[in-house]
């Protein structure tokens, strides 16, 4: 053993050199892929990618067990890593992707959600009715339910004639587009936070729910006192039949996750909670879109639509539209 | 079962931050999670190039808005601030979303703080996921700033106080999920079955041996016993030192390996000289004796 080192002829280093041009294409090509996109790459660079992928895996394997040179070790263990990220990685485009998810993923997600929904929606409305039968029966539960900031002026003391102005006016000073922006990001807002809070064992997204239910309720009966309730429903119900369906979906979401991080079932805890978390947001993704609509109706119909009538054909050709996407059986697409 | 329970019971030992992920082709790819400095400074990193970025647009927004209420169309300011108030909530929302759904699969913080997303169960990192994960910020994040900010809005009654004090408690076990769990998962990587790990970007350096297949005519030339005097581990801690080249440490460890080694130096021998052909020998002699299955771990191994 006692060999001079002036010639010291490892089989590691052997190793190496026999692959090192490889593992430096490798690299280079990935350096590419992760700066720009897979579209960047030539024909070659993308099919040799698999094949240089396994030259790194075995080169790995081969280095863990002979070579005691560590960088090496530890270099391998990186360009594996990231190659392997890049092989098994999600590469559909985009288009695809999105008609995939309004075709199919989205309707059917919802659709998985509908015990869910019906609780949301349970006790949306039974707040607002609460809401409304407190405020009936005493207008002095108004100030208490509704906060300043969203009263904007309509209160007990406000006068008929000011009240009916909010319904048809143009929206006062601001622009239309303005309105809608506004209005999206609130609601988005609202929406993502129901979602949110689901994690929290679900009591926090339904109190959020049941608060908006009771806004709306104690709003609907101060109208009703003044002989309003119908146009104020039209007023509402322009964007609301997209709007609180949409809250109501944001909130099941958020439910099926708090009720599967409590009640797991056959799973272990974590997963039950991934695979509730991935399902409820692929719904939330779709709310976000929903809202957008909302905003549009909220922002654009309801200042230009001033007649009842219309106001409330619009809102139900809107909530139909949605209940039929989400819920009409529809052909399933062959047996994959 | 999954690849997260595997990773529980394999792995590393207790505290490690290494955890298994086998590919399809069976090789464990050995994943260090990233730790919770890491995560923190990615995430300070993230909002602070959010507020940046923000805070450029929104400077933008004003100057234009100002331009247009001069114009001859001030009906435009309004056109105007619709944008900026659609722009900044797009920004503050996509910012994280698009940039872990890139190829890199990091947010630019992340990037810098060397980690990435991962799909604990090894397979591919979905669009739901990082929706999921990043919607969560919502509770982990705001919901005890609101907290924060109720308290600093001074809630003088003694009732309100504790009930704001209860909120912050139960609003900071979101914030500090993190820590509670040995695989730093926060609450949106809980829900999302998200991981954060480590992307070392490892460059090849060249080998040792190469340096010294180069510089020396008449090596040195060690016995057995004297090539077999330690094991991996300090093969590891000398490869370091040789990486490192500093004359000081070199000196102290050449003296050290002497010692234990009964080295008579030859004439005018350097300690760099001395420590390239030691390592040399040891690493020759290790993988020699590896290929016949002994690995000596350290020097206390007598394997």
């Amino acid at each position: 053993m006692t060999g001079p080192s002036g010639d010291v002829q490892l089989d590691s280093r052997r190793f190496r050199a026999e692959r090192e041009a490889h593992w430096r294409r490798l690299e280079v090509i990935l350096g590419k892929a992760e700066r720009g996109s897979p579209a960047s790459l030539a024909d070659e660079e993308l099919l040799a990618i698999p094949v240089l992928y396994r030259v790194a895996l075995s080169s790995l394997s081969v280095a863990r067990a002979t070579s005691l040179d560590h960088t090496l070790v530890d270099y391998l263990e990186s360009l594996a890593t990231r190659a392997y990220f890049f092989v098994y990685g999600a590469r559909a485009r985009l288009g695809e992707r999105l008609a995939q998810f309004f075709v199919e993923t989205w309707p059917a997600s919802v659709k998985a959600f509908w015990r869910e929904t019906l609780i949301c929606a349970a006790v949306l409305f039974g707040a607002a009715l609460v809401g409304f039968l407190l405020v009936a029966g005493d207008a002095g539960w108004y100030g208490a339910i509704v906060p300043a900031r969203l009263a904007e002026g309509r209160d007990p003391t406000t006068t008929t004639a000011a009240l009916r102005e909010v319904l048809y006016g143009g929206g006062g000073q601001n622009s239309l587009a303005l309105t809608a922006s506004y209005v999206f990001t609130n609601n988005a807002g609202v929406a993502i936070w129901a979602f949110a809070l689901g994690f929290a064992f679900c009591i926090p997204t339904l109190l959020l729910l049941a608060g908006n239910g009771l806004t709306v309720g104690a709003l609907v009966a101060l109208y009703a006192s003044r002989g309003l309730a119908v146009p104020l429903g039209g007023w509402l119900l322009v964007h609301g039949a997209t709007e609180l369906f949409a809250v109501i979906l944001g909130g099941a979401a958020g439910l099926r996750i708090g009720w599967r991080v409590m009640f797991p079932g056959e799973r272990t805890r974590l997963d039950a909670a991934a695979a509730a978390g991935r399902a409820a947001a692929g719904v939330l993704a779709g709310v976000v879109v929903m809202l957008i609509f909302a905003g549009l109706l909220e922002g654009f119909a309801r200042q230009l639509v001033t007649s009842d009538l219309a106001r409330y054909a619009i809102a139900a050709t809107t909530l139909a539209a949605w209940l039929g996407y989400f819920y009409l059986p529809r052909r399933r697409r062959g047996i994959r | 079962m999954t690849a997260s329970d595997d990773v529980r019971s394999g792995g590393g030992g207790a505290g490690s931050r290494l955890r298994r992920l086998v590919t399809p082709e069976g090789v464990d790819l050995r994943l260090r999670i990233g730790d919770a400095g890491e995560r923190a400074g990615a995430f300070i990193l993230d909002i602070t190039f959010l507020a940046l970025a923000l805070g450029a647009c929104t400077l933008v927004a004003w100057v234009l808005t100002a331009a247009l209420f001069l114009s001859p169309r001030p009906e435009m300011a309004q056109a105007m601030a619709a944008i900026w108030l659609l722009g900044f909530f797009v920004v503050s929302n996509a910012y994280f979303i698009v940039f872990e759904l890139g190829p890199r699969a990091a947010t630019p913080g992340k990037r810098i703080m060397g980690l990435r997303v991962a799909a604990r169960d090894g397979g591919r990192l979905t669009a739901e996921a990082v929706f999921a994960r990043n919607a969560m910020r919502e509770i982990e994040v705001f919901l005890p700033l609101q907290f924060i900010g109720a308290s600093a809005a001074g809630a003088v009654d003694p009732i309100a106080g504790a009930l704001v004090l209860l909120g912050l408690v139960w609003s900071g076990l979101f914030a500090l999920f993190p820590l509670l769990n040995r695989d730093r998962l926060r609450v949106g990587d809980l829900v999302a079955g998200t991981w954060v790990v480590k992307a070392p970007r490892g460059r090849l350096s060249a080998d040792l041996l190469d340096a010294l297949q180069r510089g020396r005519e008449q090596p040195l030339a060690f016995t057995a016993e004297q090539a077999g005097a330690y094991g991996v581990k300090e093969l590891h801690v000398l490869e370091d030192v040789l990486r490192r080249r500093d004359s000081r440490t070199m000196e102290a460890v050449a003296q050290r390996i002497r010692a234990r080694i009964g080295w008579r130096a030859v004439e005018a021998e350097g300690d760099e000289a001395f420590l390239d052909a030691y390592y040399a020998s040891l690493r020759a002699r290790l993988e020699r004796r590896l290929l016949f299955g002994h690995r000596r771990r350290d020097k206390f191994d007598a394997g």
